[in-house]
C-alpha cells in the first residue's frame, strides 16, 4: 500500500492536470444548434444553414405599444433615423420608404435587362400600341404625374413593371404613414442586421443597440413599450437563458449536495474526499467532450449537473460502508462493494452509450459527457480515494439511521402487489392516453418561451415579414444553371398564383435575370431605326406624338448596346442585399430560394398546399428543385428522431438487461432488479401524462435513465439477499444508509434540473428525479425477505 | 389659428402651423387676407365628406390633343381622397392616410406619397385644401388668397425650388367650403384643368 499510494495519487494528479489542459483550449457554445437535430442530407443541412443565416435570420422585428398613435409614429420614426445611421444595421425600416431611391435609380437604368416583360411582341406595332395605350391611361390618374416624365423614356412602362415584380410581398398596414399591425394599435419597423445569424455576440450588440436608441427616441417616462423579435432575439434569448441557468442550477445543486454531505459526514475532509471523484469526473466530462465533439455546448454542462448528483453516490458507497480495524487501522471495505458499484457503473455506462448515435447533438454530448464523468468516478473512487482516507474515519453514526429506514422499507415490502397493482394502473392510464403521449412538435424543446414564439407569429404576420415556412430550393452546378432553373420553376409558380394556389413567391431572378433571359430581352429589342417606325405606327391611332418619345428609342438603343449585368452591379443597391438571402453557394454547389407566400383569401385560407405546389413543379429534373414546408420537414424529421430514441432507448434497456443476466446468472434476479425499475418508468411516465405534459424526446431519454441509474438501488438490493446466506449482517444498515443518501443526491442532481426553465433540461431533471426515488422503494417494496432478514428476525425475537 | 383648428389636427401639425403662422405673419402677408384664410380654412375644415363629379383635361406636349377624362371624386376628412374615373376607361386612385392605391382592372398598385416628391404635392395640395389643413399647405407653398367666402381664388406657388422645377403653380377656385376648379400649370407648359361639380 506504501508504494501503491504515492503512484495512485501521481497517475491522478497527472490525470487532473491534462484534463485541465484540454479544458482550457475547449470551445464552448450557446447557440441553438444543440436543440436542432443533425439533419441527414447535405443539402437539408445546408438549406437549414442558410436558413439560420439567411436573411430571415438577420431580421428584427420590432414593435411599439402604448401611447397614442401619433406618439408611436414619432418614436418608430426616430427609431429608424437613429438606427439607419448605425453601421451594425443594413437597413431599417418603418414602412417610410421601401424601394429607395438610389434603387429606383437603378431599376430605370437596367429596366431592359431586369424587365420580365420585355419580348419581341412587346416591341412589335401591336404590343408597342397596347403598351402606349396603358401609360396613357396612367396619365389620367391621380399618378399621371408620376407616369409623364416616364411616358417620354418609358413608354412600355418596364420601370412599373419591375416596381410591380420587386413589390409582390404586399405592404404591411399603415398609420400616420408608418407600418402598423391592422388593429392599428402597434407601429412596427423591420431591422436588418449586419451580423450574421450565428454572430450571437453581434445580434445581441444590435439588440442592445435598438433598445438604447428607443429610451432616447421615447425617454422614460414613457407610455410607449418596445417589443422586440426575430432569430436574433430568439439567439440571444437562448443563450443568456442557457448560461444563467447553468450556472445558477449547477450552484444551487453543489450546495444542496455539499450540505447533505456535511450533514453525514461531520467533517470537511470528508466531505472533499467525497468530492473528489465528482470533480474527477466532471473534468473528464467536459475534456470528453471537447476532444470527441470540438464545441461543447452549454446545455451539455447544464446536463452535467446531474452527474454531480451521480457520481457523488460511489464515493458515497465507500466512505459510509467501509471503516477502520480500531487496533490496526485497516481498511475494511464490505465484501463485493466494488462489484456491486461495478456493476451499477456499467449499467448506468449502457444507458448513457444508447445517447451517443443519436442525432441531437445535446443528447449525444450528454451521452458522451456521463459515461466518461461516471467511469471516471468510478475509477477514482477505486482506485484513489481508499489510498486516501484518513487514519480515524470522523462520520456521523449512521447504522441507527440505517436500522430505522430499514424497518420502515421492511415495511414496505407488504406493498409489494399494491405496488405491482400500481405498475398496472399505470400501464392502463398510458395505454388509454398513447393517442396523445408524444408531443411530436420540435418546438417542444426550444429554450424560447412560448410567449415569445407567439409574439413573433404575430409581429411576422403583421408586418408581412419574409416567412420561410414554405419554399422551393433550386439547385445546379453554377450560378447561371440556377438562375435559368429559377426562371422555369418561376413560369409553373405564376400558373399556381393565378389559380390561388398561392399569393406569391419570392424569387433571385427578380433581382438578377440569367444572363440568358437578359441576353434574349436584349435581342427582341428591335434597331432605332425599325423602332423609330414602329413608334410611327403605333401612335397612329392613339393621341401621342411620336416625336415626344424619342428619349425611349435612344434608351433603347442604348440598352441594346449594353452587357448583361452581373451580380456584382447590384451590390450597392438593396437589390443586392436581397439577393444574396436567395441565391448561394457551398463548395461546387448553388442554391437559389423561392419562399413562398400564402393566398390569404386563396382556397386554402392563408395556408399553402405544398403537395399542390410538388405536383406542380413534378416535371422539372429531380434533386435539381426541392419543395419544402419547414413546419411538415421538421416535424417530420423530429418523429424520424423520436423513434430513433425509442430505439435507442430499447437498445440500452436490452444492453442492461444483457449486462445483469450476464452478471447475476439468473433469470429470476434479473427479474428482480429489473421489476421495480420499470415500475417506476411506468408510474412516472403515467403521472407526466395525468399531469397533461405531453412526453418530449427529453423525457423518453429521462425513463431510460431512470432504469440506468435506479439500477444501482436495486442492484444493492440483491446484494444483500446474494448474501444473506453467506455474510455477517452488522453492515447491512449502513449499506441501506448510504444508499438513501447515495438516493438524495442523485435526487437533488436531477431534481434542480426540474425547475430549469430551459425545457430540455425541464423534462429530463421532471423524469428522473420522481423516477430515482420511486425506483429505490419500489425495489425495497419488490425485495426478497432475505434481503431484511435480521430485521424481520429482530422484530420477530422483540 | 382657429381653436377649432387646433383640436383638429395631430399636435405635430398644430406646432408646424404655429411656427408657420408665426413666420408668414411676420413677413409679407397681409393681415385682413390672413383672416379670411383662416377663415376659408376653417370653413373647409367643418365639412367632414363630400361627393363631386369631375371633367379632367390635359394639355400636354406629348399628345396630339388635349385628353379628358370623367368622374367622381370623394372626400371624407381628414385624409381619404378619391378620385374613380369612369371614362375614357374605368380606374380609381385612392389617397389614405399618405398612400396612394391605384386601381386599374385587375391591377393594384400602392405608392408611399412621400416616396414620391414629384407627385406628392400635386395630390396633396387638394387634400389639404379639402380638410382646410392651412399648415400642410404652407409646408409646400406660399399661399395667395383673393375674392371672398362666396367665390374665391386661392393660389399656391411652391416654396422650394425642386418642386418649382415641376410646378409653376396651382390654382384653386371655390365658392364656400366647395373647390368648383383645380388647375395645375407645369413648370415645362404642360397645363392640366379640372372642373368640379359638387353633387347634391
Amino acid at each position: 500500500m506504501s508504494s501503491a499510494r504515492p503512484l495512485a495519487l501521481g497517475v491522478w494528479l497527472a490525470g487532473v492536470a491534462a484534463l485541465a489542459l484540454i479544458i482550457a483550449h475547449a470551445r464552448f457554445s450557446a447557440d441553438l444548434s444543440a436543440f436542432l437535430p443533425r439533419l441527414p442530407s447535405p443539402a437539408q443541412r445546408l438549406l437549414v444553414d442558410q436558413l439560420q443565416n439567411g436573411l430571415a435570420a438577420h431580421l428584427i422585428l420590432i414593435g411599439i405599444e402604448g401611447g397614442d398613435a401619433a406618439a408611436r409614429a414619432q418614436a418608430a420614426a426616430a427609431l429608424r433615423a437613429q438606427l439607419s445611421a448605425q453601421s451594425a444595421f443594413a437597413s431599417v425600416n418603418d414602412g417610410e420608404s421601401s424601394i429607395q431611391e438610389r434603387d429606383r435609380a437603378f431599376v430605370f437604368e437596367h429596366r431592359y435587362l431586369l424587365s420580365s416583360a420585355v419580348s419581341a411582341q412587346r416591341f412589335s406595332v401591336e404590343g408597342l400600341r397596347a403598351q402606349f395605350q396603358a401609360s396613357l391611361d396612367l396619365i389620367d390618374s391621380a399618378a399621371g404625374a408620376l407616369a409623364l416624365p416616364l411616358l417620354r423614356s418609358d413608354p412600355t412602362g418596364e420601370t412599373l413593371q419591375i416596381v410591380d415584380q420587386l413589390d409582390a410581398g404586399g405592404d404591411p398596414h399603415r398609420e400616420h404613414g408608418v407600418w402598423s399591425s391592422a388593429d392599428g394599435r402597434r407601429a412596427l419597423l423591420l431591422a436588418e442586421t449586419r451580423a450574421s445569424g450565428s454572430d450571437t455576440d453581434g445580434q445581441a450588440a444590435a439588440l442592445a443597440a435598438i433598445r438604447a436608441a428607443f429610451a432616447a427616441a421615447a425617454p422614460p417616462p414613457t407610455q410607449l413599450r418596445l417589443l422586440l423579435s426575430g432569430s436574433a432575439v430568439f439567439a440571444v434569448q437562448a443563450r443568456d437563458t442557457i448560461k444563467h441557468e447553468v450556472r445558477r442550477l449547477s450552484l444551487l445543486s453543489s450546495v444542496l449536495i455539499v450540505g447533505l454531505l456535511l450533514l453525514v459526514y461531520r467533517s470537511g475532509t470528508m466531505l472533499l474526499l467525497g468530492l473528489l471523484p465528482v470533480v474527477s469526473g466532471a473534468l473528464a466530462g467536459v475534456a470528453a467532450v471537447a476532444l470527441g465533439a470540438g464545441v461543447v455546448h452549454g446545455i451539455t454542462l447544464g446536463f452535467g449537473i446531474t452527474l454531480i448528483g451521480e457520481s457523488v453516490d460511489y464515493s458515497i458507497y465507500l466512505l459510509v460502508q467501509s471503516r477502520r480495524e480500531p487496533d490496526s487501522g485497516a481498511l475494511t471495505i464490505p465484501p463485493r462493494l466494488w462489484r456491486t458499484i461495478g456493476l451499477g457503473v456499467l449499467t448506468s455506462i449502457c444507458g448513457f452509450a444508447s445517447l451517443l448515435p443519436s442525432s441531437f447533438p445535446g443528447l449525444s454530448q450528454l451521452g458522451l459527457f456521463s459515461i466518461c464523468g461516471l467511469g471516471v468516478a468510478a475509477a477514482v473512487t477505486r482506485l484513489v480515494l481508499p489510498q486516501l482516507l484518513p487514519r480515524r474515519l470522523h462520520m456521523r453514526e449512521l447504522a441507527p439511521f440505517g436500522a430505522a429506514t430499514m424497518r420502515l422499507l421492511a415495511r414496505m415490502r407488504g406493498f409489494g402487489p399494491a405496488v405491482a397493482l400500481l405498475g398496472a394502473l399505470c400501464a392502463l392510464v398510458l395505454y388509454t392516453h398513447r393517442g396523445t403521449l408524444w408531443n411530436r412538435d420540435l418546438a417542444a424543446l426550444s429554450p424560447v418561451a412560448a410567449a415569445a414564439q407567439a409574439l413573433d407569429g404575430e409581429l411576422r404576420g403583421e408586418l408581412n415579414a419574409p416567412d420561410i415556412s414554405n419554399l422551393v430550393v433550386v439547385s445546379g452546378p453554377d450560378q447561371e444553371t440556377v438562375l435559368q432553373r429559377a426562371e422555369s420553376v418561376g413560369r409553373e409558380l405564376d400558373a399556381l398564383v393565378g389559380r390561388g394556389e398561392i399569393g406569391g413567391y419570392e424569387t433571385p431572378v427578380r433581382y438578377l435575370p440569367s444572363r440568358q433571359a437578359q441576353t434574349e430581352r436584349l435581342e427582341s429589342l428591335p434597331d432605332a431605326a425599325t423602332l423609330r417606325e414602329r413608334v410611327r405606327a403605333a401612335t397612329a391611332s392613339l393621341p401621342l406624338r411620336p416625336e415626344a418619345l424619342e428619349p425611349f428609342v435612344q434608351a433603347v438603343e442604348s440598352a441594346r448596346h449594353s452587357a448583361p449585368l452581373e451580380r456584382a452591379a447590384l451590390e450597392p443597391t438593396s437589390l443586392g442585399l436581397a439577393l444574396d438571402a436567395l441565391l448561394w453557394h457551398h463548395a461546387d454547389h448553388w442554391y437559389g430560394l423561392l419562399p413562398l407566400r400564402a393566398d390569404r383569401s386563396g382556397p386554402h385560407g392563408g395556408d399553402i398546399d405544398i403537395g399542390r405546389v410538388r405536383a406542380a413543379l413534378a416535371a422539372n429534373p429531380p434533386g435539381a428543385v426541392l419543395e419544402l414546408n419547414m413546419k411538415q420537414e421538421t416535424d417530420a424529421l423530429y418523429g424520424s428522431y423520436l423513434a430513433e430514441a425509442v430505439h435507442l432507448s430499447l437498445w440500452g434497456l436490452a444492453a442492461i438487461v444483457l449486462l445483469l443476466a450476464v452478471a447475476l446468472r439468473s433469470p429470476v434476479r434479473v427479474a428482480r432488479v429489473i421489476a421495480p425499475l420499470v415500475l417506476a418508468v411506468l408510474a412516472v411516465a403515467a403521472a407526466l401524462c395525468l399531469a397533461g405534459v405531453q412526453l418530449t424526446i427529453l423525457h423518453l431519454i429521462g425513463l431510460l435513465l431512470i432504469v440506468a441509474v435506479g439500477s444501482n438501488y436495486a442492484l444493492f438490493f440483491d446484494r444483500r439477499s446474494g448474501e444473506a446466506a453467506s455474510a455477517g449482517r452488522q453492515d447491512l444498515p449502513l449499506t441501506i444508509a448510504s444508499l438513501l443518501v447515495a438516493n438524495a443526491c442523485t435526487v437533488i442532481g436531477f431534481g434542480v434540473l426540474a425547475f430549469s426553465h430551459v425545457p430540455v433540461l425541464r423534462d429530463l431533471g421532471a423524469t428522473v428525479a420522481p423516477g430515482a426515488l420511486l425506483a429505490l422503494w419500489f425495489s425495497a417494496a419488490l425485495a426478497p425477505r432475505a434481503s431484511f432478514a435480521p430485521v424481520t428476525a429482530a422484530q420477530g425475537r422483540h | 389659428m382657429s381653436p377649432r383648428r387646433r383640436r383638429r389636427g395631430p399636435a405635430a401639425w398644430a406646432c408646424a402651423s404655429l411656427a408657420l403662422a408665426l413666420l408668414s405673419g411676420m413677413s409679407h402677408a397681409a393681415a385682413a387676407e390672413d383672416g379670411t384664410l383662416d377663415e376659408l380654412m376653417a370653413l373647409l375644415a367643418q365639412r367632414r365628406h363630400g361627393e363631386a363629379d369631375f371633367q379632367q383635361t390635359q394639355y400636354l406636349a406629348v399628345l396630339k390633343q388635349p385628353q379628358r377624362s370623367e368622374g367622381v371624386l370623394s372626400y371624407d376628412a381628414p385624409d381619404h381622397l378619391e378620385q374613380r374615373t369612369l371614362k375614357p376607361r374605368a380606374q380609381s386612385a385612392v389617397l389614405d392616410h399618405g398612400v396612394l392605391t391605384l386601381t386599374s382592372g385587375a391591377r393594384r398598385r400602392t405608392l408611399r406619397l412621400d416616396d414620391y416628391p414629384q407627385l406628392a404635392p400635386l395630390i396633396d395640395s387638394m387634400r389639404a385644401t379639402l380638410a382646410g389643413d392651412r399648415a400642410a399647405l404652407e409646408r409646400r407653398f406660399e399661399l395667395h388668397l383673393t375674392g371672398d367666402l362666396a367665390h374665391w381664388q386661392l393660389d399656391l406657388q411652391p416654396r422650394d425650388e425642386r418642386l418649382a422645377a415641376i410646378v409653376q403653380r396651382i390654382h384653386l377656385l371655390g365658392e364656400r367650403d366647395e373647390i368648383r376648379e383645380v388647375e395645375v400649370q407645369q413648370s415645362d407648359g404642360d397645363r392640366s384643368l379640372m372642373i368640379i361639380q359638387p353633387r347634391p
